[in-house]
């Protein structure tokens, strides 16, 4: 198995920034719509997505040398939907507001590409340490974004952040932002203008190497 | 739900344009997202996702009730659907490998990844939220991909016109894909309110 | 020469873009005078808001995307006109102006510009604005002064909460519905100025008969097979406006007419059986008109003419 060096701090900033998974790898995109109508949601599905990340990427990596190379998904599956149903009845248990506004999603987070790529990719791979330092860093940009994209939803949709009203009694919410199609425009305009903004700060770089 | 003609339309029409599965539930964004660019090739996951949707209902519907619930073992719902659905998919890829290889080399990798297609889960599970019967179960699978292959039929006759179009470079690819699609679900909120649950 | 590379259809006349917007707004006058005259100076601002809008926005995205600055096009101000023309007089201001941004940045200018929108962007602005503003969206009243020699009474004292005519049809007259006597949106209710915007295109080529004459027609067909009362049916509520202004937009219908027969009668298959069902009553038009445009690449694909001696892709 070819092993690049990594560091844990690398492996963890990655998982943020580098191939954020819902900016850069635009991988489980069912979930972000879903959770995105408010920013407590996204928090909520982020951490619980976090949650499951981290205990199948370190198994997954425990187990990397044991498993058959043939039922390794089989396999990956049943340690991702361990998880699922560990945090689906702590959630239900604990947060039932959370439970609520999820809904079908806390269960669907097994099929949730971002976790099943990363088990392939990287846990199948590496170290329990750094293959933990992954499914952490992950799991955080994940959340990171959630947060943003229903920040800005709620705001716009409902004129709160986290539940506390922002605006006076005169602000009029745009109550498709909350909607399906909102989430698909929003998460759209979003992911358009981060490549922008990307896009210029590396031509400036580039500009400024030269 | 009682069987009726009335009630058949009315459910077919609710699955498939009022609560659409991908324009009002999010469920099957990732390959509605990936495999539309090409009518046809949209077209065949469409109908591969009918299959693999219609028999899920089904088969999880026999486990859920006839094994899980005798036994108390409810909670592992989440945990024996994904395992029947990976197995579904498995002899799904089989079958078209032997008989519809054109097909099967179109759609590549995203076959397997039907697996992971939130829409097939989701209708095992939804089946179960609603206590929808066999029949109801297997008629939920069965129209809620037919919602997901209109959307993403529509969704690549869109993207097929639009090849020749002047985006910007860095909305390219997913970002205009996403706005597409929420444009689309726009329109179809003009549905709201027809047919029955 | 300005090469733009885009889709058909590609027209061999004198008329550049610009001529025909101006055709176009130059029928749309009667319907703006009209909505004007009925509704008051409400209505004039609320134009001007939409217009102005449409095309400072149009502008500052050309000029922030390093694209040719193509205002003077008229094709904003078109844009502008619909969107405002599809609002309730009683807008606050800001509506309008979201619209028409809507508009044109999200629906026009973000696929890039004219003839690359696959939708219409003053319909799904309508539509957006709708979802997210429903009560301020929905919520018409009579016009301030009225037209001709008629027995309905003007605004304040009869508030209508949706679209019109269209939930007691017994209770306007042809009269009115002719002549703009009733609730609506501010381009809507006059069916006149639209039938003399609808010749006039006709007249100097704008557009064609078929589309608008066939939507209609289905709309009337299906009420009539169904037992309702035609001519009220056809005056009611956008269905005019929708089909001689919107339904006719070139680039987000087919190119060729078998496509553009079936477009017509589909968006009047749809808007008779939404208004059967009541699902959104009004509202049929719009997203019957949206429905349509989003079908049209495969209409394209079904009408379109065999091209022999090409190579199958394999996809």
């Amino acid at each position: 198995m070819h092993e690049k060096k990594h560091s844990l701090r690398g492996v963890f900033v990655n998982g943020i920034l580098n191939e954020n998974p819902t900016f850069r790898l635009v991988l489980g995109v069912c979930p972000t719509l879903a959770s995105t109508t408010s920013a407590t949601n996204g928090l909520g599905m982020g951490l619980a997505a976090t949650f499951v990340l981290l205990g199948s990427n370190v198994v997954i990596s425990l187990l990397r040398n044991i498993i058959p190379d043939k039922v390794r998904i089989p396999a990956f599956i049943v340690v991702i939907s361990t998880f699922v149903t560990i945090i689906q009845m702590l959630i239900q248990a604990f947060v039932p507001a959370l439970y609520d506004a999820l809904g079908l999603f806390i269960p669907l987070i097994v099929v949730n590409c971002i976790i099943l790529a990363r088990a392939e990719a990287f846990a199948a791979k590496y170290s329990v340490l750094l293959s933990a330092a992954d499914g952490l860093g992950m799991g955080l940009g994940f959340t990171g974004a959630l947060i943003l994209i229903g920040s800005i939803r709620e705001m716009i949709g409902s004129g709160t952040i986290f539940g506390n009203a922002l605006f006076g009694a005169s602000f009029e919410p745009m109550l498709l932002v909350t909607m399906a199609p909102g989430g698909f425009i929003v998460f759209g305009l979003i992911l358009g203008i981060i490549n922008t903004v990307t896009e210029r700060v590396s031509k400036r770089k580039g500009a400024q190497a030269s | 739900m009682t069987f009726t003609l009335s009630n058949f339309l009315l459910f077919m029409v609710n699955c498939i344009l009022t609560n659409n599965f991908i324009f009002s539930r999010y469920l099957g964004c990732c390959p509605f997202l990936g495999v539309s660019n090409k009518v046809e090739t949209a077209a065949g996951m469409g109908i591969a996702v009918t299959f693999v949707m219609g028999l899920a209902s089904l088969f999880t519907y026999v486990v859920y009730h006839y094994i899980l619930l005798p036994l108390g073992l409810s909670y592992l719902d989440t945990i024996s659907f994904i395992l029947v659905i990976a197995s579904l998919v498995q002899f799904v890829e089989m079958f078209m490998k032997k008989s519809m290889p054109a097909l099967y080399n179109a759609l590549g990798i995203y076959l397997p990844l039907i697996t992971t297609n939130c829409a097939v889960l989701g209708v095992t599970i939804l089946n179960i939220d609603n206590n929808y019967n066999l029949l109801w179960s297997v008629l939920n699978g069965v129209f809620g991909a037919l919602g997901f292959l209109l959307a993403i039929v529509l969704m690549a006759g869109v993207r097929e016109r639009l090849e020749s179009s002047n985006i910007p470079e860095t909305f390219k690819g997913f970002p205009i894909s996403l706005i597409i699609a929420g444009l689309m679900s726009v329109a179809f909120l003009g549905f709201a309110g027809l047919g029955v649950n | 020469m300005n090469l733009r590379l885009s889709t058909g259809p590609h027209f061999v006349s004198r008329e550049s873009t610009q001529t025909l917007m101006l055709d176009v707004i130059i029928a749309l006058i009667p319907t703006t005078a009209a909505g004007i005259y009925l509704f008051g100076t409400k209505a004039a601002w609320v134009l001007a808001a939409a217009v102005i809008t449409a095309v400072a926005c149009e502008y500052i995205f050309q000029k922030l995307a390093k694209r040719p600055v193509r205002v003077t096009d008229l094709s904003a101000v078109v844009t502008g006109l619909l969107v405002g023309l599809n609002m309730p007089a009683e807008a606050p201001l800001w509506l309008p102006a979201i619209g028409s941004a809507i508009a044109i940045l999200l629906v026009k200018e973000l696929f890039g510009g004219i003839g690359h929108n696959f939708l219409n962007p003053a319909l799904l602005a309508r539509g957006i604005l709708l979802a997210s503003w429903p009560a301020r969206m929905s919520v018409y009243f009579m016009p301030v002064r009225l037209l001709g020699n008629t027995s309905a009474i003007p605004a304040g004292v009869d508030a209508v909460s949706s679209a019109t005519p269209l939930i007691r049809p017994g209770g306007y007259e042809i009269y009115d519905l002719l002549l703009g006597n009733i609730p609506g949106t501010i381009g809507e209710v006059c069916k006149i100025a639209i039938l003399i915007g609808f010749l006039y295109m006709l007249f100097v080529g704008t557009i064609k008969w078929h589309i608008p004459v066939l939507f209609v027609g289905t709309v009337a067909l299906i009420t009539w097979i169904t037992g309702g009362d035609v001519l009220k049916a056809v005056l009611s509520g956008g269905l005019l406006f929708g089909a001689v202004f919107m339904a006719t937009d070139y680039v987000t219908n087919p190119m060729l007419f078998t496509g553009q027969v079936i477009f017509a009668i589909g968006c009047g298959v749809i808007v008779a059986v939404v208004r059967m069902t009541k699902a959104y009553p009004e509202e049929g038009v719009t997203f019957a008109i949206l429905l349509m445009n989003i079908l049209t690449p495969l209409i394209d694909r079904m009408t379109s003419r065999k091209v022999y001696g090409t190579v199958k892709q394999h996809a």
